[in-house]
């Protein structure tokens, strides 16, 4: 058992859990993930660790409640506990020893690209992280990300730092020069984004992959993708591909998989079920 | 012997037929097909063992049951003692007993099948193993005295269950790591709940806890912990973390929507029992019409499956015929009484999609027996224009695993095979002193049997190297 010790709420639906995980935050490395199961029959859910405290031995997840699970994982209180934690799971992230390097992390994946930029911060690597949300209050780890480099927050409306999109700002840097690698973690359509931005710019580009997953160990093979014309699966191959060679397309499509089952249980949640067997 | 017939009377008594559920009722529930014998359709069966001196069917047990001797106990109506007997020789049977394909092992050498039927051991197995789970026979109740030395066996299925019994009743200190969240490996995510109910397995892991078993649930070692780092801790390993890596077909179409690795259909519906459908929350595509691909016995469990979850067409498609087919044959016969649809010569090319790469078919080449390859069996070869479309929305793809590298890439000292299998000596021990090695990572995708044989021989070779470290 995990026993939450914080919660905190970042934005309208993305909620940070810092759970107790002693093994995990004491050896997990940026760009691993964890699979967890809240209760008996509950679903398994992939979640990328945020940060870790290896002495207080707590490991924080930053979820955004989309679906039933999720839902269901916020409404934990600090003192309740999440059964079961498996981890840390995926391939660590590829770091640049030195240099500059370019982050931009879209809604909830930026608390992704928060522990990368701390990593590669404490390597003596220049960070400039650009980070966005739809308006100011969906801006998340801004505070945190400032104590790693530069900041660029942007918002749809305008209503907190620049208005605009983070592709806008992430081209400014690039157009700027010097950049040696650059990191994206968001929804489907910003990874895209950013991998066919910094394309012409020869610029190495590393995403990390959010497909249906089950098992999380190479057993299930759910979250095949496809990576240069060959089948990977995210959770050992990944979850962070070469974001020039990733079908994207595919991706989303496969995330597709299982949206009418989460509608239909959405619409159970919010009382409008009309579902008989 | 206690039964008072004539050996004219003994041979004269015919296999008793196993008691089934009718088989239009159970194609649409996922309770057990099979329901067990009665005491006395079993003490009837247990007489029919003629009691070889040199006794074919033990040979034919990977794990060397000793069969005639619990036999005669049931036919003498002594199950206590039946029971003592089977669960001395077998940490599993009430498993064994279910799965496995004893056509090929200690049936398919019993004397009395030259001139008829053999014996049905696994049934009377599963019938002494279920009389003692029910009658609270403890067994093996006896404490043994403890040796001081401490084992780590990785992977809570039949490997790594059936070792750790072993080894707790030598008297050593064992630890299982399971990466999953429950233990029981295969038979928990693999294996139906219609051949294996989910509580028997649950009830022999609870034996083995109770005979001082440990079992950390949520540690996948290759990450959580690594090998050398267990080494450090534990006087000896057994490693048997199974198979793993699902194995595709390679063939255009198959990321598509609908297409699923038969570990990913049967995790979903066995381990996250998306099978109890009113409230399950992992869900599963429910097709009207399910292509399973492969001739195996996870191939019937999915197709079988696929018709319990409501499927009007559930189809096996294999590219030779029965004959070659690997499942055993109960599950083969299971699945043409349920009405499973046998696609026989037919190997798949593509998968067809719609617009949104929704599976709609899978494109398919009728096939014709040619010479026997390497493995004996006649070749299937393309039958020049034969290309046809099997209508189907879900395709369930059934020809194989892998090894799995998660945790072989983090111990680089250990030997493995070209297929990346670890490689193990006649005793298990692999290139590591003191790291043992069975199951599917050692031999590829096979049976559970025969990874409960590896079970107990590392087992008994852990026990060996302990008393000489």
């Amino acid at each position: 058992m995990h026993t939450i010790l914080a919660k905190k709420q970042l934005s309208p639906n993305v909620t940070r859990l810092d759970l107790l995980a002693l093994r995990i935050a004491e050896i997990k490395q940026p760009g691993q993930f964890v699979i967890v199961r809240r209760g008996e029959g509950d679903e398994r859910i992939p979640l990328t660790i945020a940060d870790a405290d290896p002495v207080a031995g707590t490991i924080a997840l930053v979820i955004q409640a989309v679906g039933k699970a999720t839902r269901e994982l916020v409404a934990l209180e600090v003192g309740d506990a999440i059964r079961d934690v498996a981890g840390p799971l995926g391939h660590p992230t590829e770091l640049i020893a030195s240099g500059r390097a370019l982050c931009v992390g879209g809604g909830v994946g930026t608390a992704v690209v928060h522990p990368i930029a701390k990593a590669l911060h404490a390597k003596g690597v220049h960070v400039t992280s650009v980070i966005g949300g739809r308006s100011k209050e969906w801006v998340i780890f801004e505070e945190e990300l400032k104590k790693c480099g530069d900041v660029i927050v942007c918002t749809d409306d305008g209503s907190y730092g620049r208005k605009g999109f983070v592709t806008d700002a992430a081209k400014e840097v690039l157009e700027a020069g010097g950049i040696d690698i650059a990191y994206g973690v968001g929804p489907v359509p910003m990874m895209r984004a950013i991998a066919n931005l910094t394309r012409p710019f020869n610029v190495h580009t590393i995403v990390s992959l959010n497909p249906v997953m089950v098992d999380g160990t190479g057993m299930c093979g759910g979250c095949r993708v496809d990576v240069g014309g060959e089948t990977k699966f995210a959770c050992v191959d990944g979850p962070e591909f070469d974001g020039h060679k990733v079908d994207f397309d595919l991706l989303a499509d496969r995330l597709s998989t299982y949206r009418e089952f989460e509608q239909r249980s959405n619409a159970c949640a919010e009382g409008e079920c009309r579902i008989r067997k | 012997m206690a039964t008072q017939i004539t050996a004219k009377e003994r041979m004269q008594i015919t296999r008793q037929v196993m008691p089934e559920q009718e088989a239009v009722q159970r194609s649409g529930n996922f309770q057990e097909v099979n329901l067990g014998f009665s005491e006395q359709l079993a003490l009837l069966e247990a007489q029919r063992c003629i009691q070889c001196k040199e006794a074919k069917c033990i040979k034919g047990c990977p794990v060397m049951v000793n069969i005639p001797r619990f036999i005669n106990f049931v036919a003498e109506g002594d199950l206590a003692s039946a029971a003592k007997s089977l669960f001395g020789d077998n940490a599993l049977p009430s498993i064994s007993g279910r799965v496995c394909p004893q056509e090929e092992q200690c049936e398919g050498s019993c004397i009395r099948g030259v001139k008829g039927q053999p014996v049905a051991i696994g049934y009377l197995e599963r019938f002494v193993a279920d009389w003692a789970r029910t009658n609270g026979s403890k067994a093996d109740a006896e404490t043994p005295a403890p040796r001081g030395k401490k084992v780590a066996v990785i992977g809570a299925g039949p490997a790594g269950l059936t070792a750790a019994g072993e080894l707790v009743k030598s008297g050593h200190d064992v630890t299982i790591y399971e990466a999953l969240h429950k233990p029981g490996g295969v038979l928990v995510y693999g294996i139906p709940e219609f051949r294996l109910p989910k509580k028997i397995v649950a009830s022999e892991v609870e034996r083995l806890t109770q005979a001082g078993v440990k079992i950390e649930c949520n540690i996948v070692i290759g990450r959580t912990y690594t090998i050398p780092e267990l080494r450090e801790k534990f006087d000896a390993i057994f490693i048997a973390n199974g198979a793993g890596l699902p194995v595709f077909m390679n063939v255009p179409g198959e990321n598509f929507k609908g297409v699923y690795a038969a570990n990913e259909y049967l995790t979903r519906v066995n381990l996250m029992e998306a099978w109890q459908t009113e409230h399950a929350n992992t869900p599963v595509l429910m097709g009207k019409r399910v292509a399973v691909i492969g001739g195996g016995n996870v191939a019937m469990d999915a197709v079988r499956t696929a018709k319990r979850l409501g499927a009007e067409k559930a189809m096996i498609v294999y590219r030779r015929t029965k004959e070659e087919m690997p499942a055993r044959v109960e599950e083969v016969h299971h699945a043409e009484h349920e009405g499973v649809d046998f696609q026989l010569l037919v190997a798949p090319l593509e998968v067809i999609g719609d617009e949104k790469r929704w599976v709609t078919g899978l494109k398919c080449n009728r096939m014709e027996l040619g010479e026997p390859d390497a493995s004996g069996r006649r070749k299937p070869q393309v039958i020049p224009g034969s290309e046809f479309v099997l209508d189907c929305d879900t395709v369930v793809v059934a020809i194989g695993t892998k090894a799995n590298p998660l945790l072989t890439a983090t111990c680089p000292e250990l030997k493995l095979n070209k297929w990346g299998n670890i490689e193990v000596d006649e005793n298990g021990m692999t290139s590591i002193p003191g790291v043992f090695a069975g199951g599917d990572i050692v031999r590829g995708a096979a049976t559970v049997i025969l990874a409960m044989g590896d079970g107990k021989n590392a087992a008994k070779a852990i026990d060996g190297y302990l008393a000489q470290v």
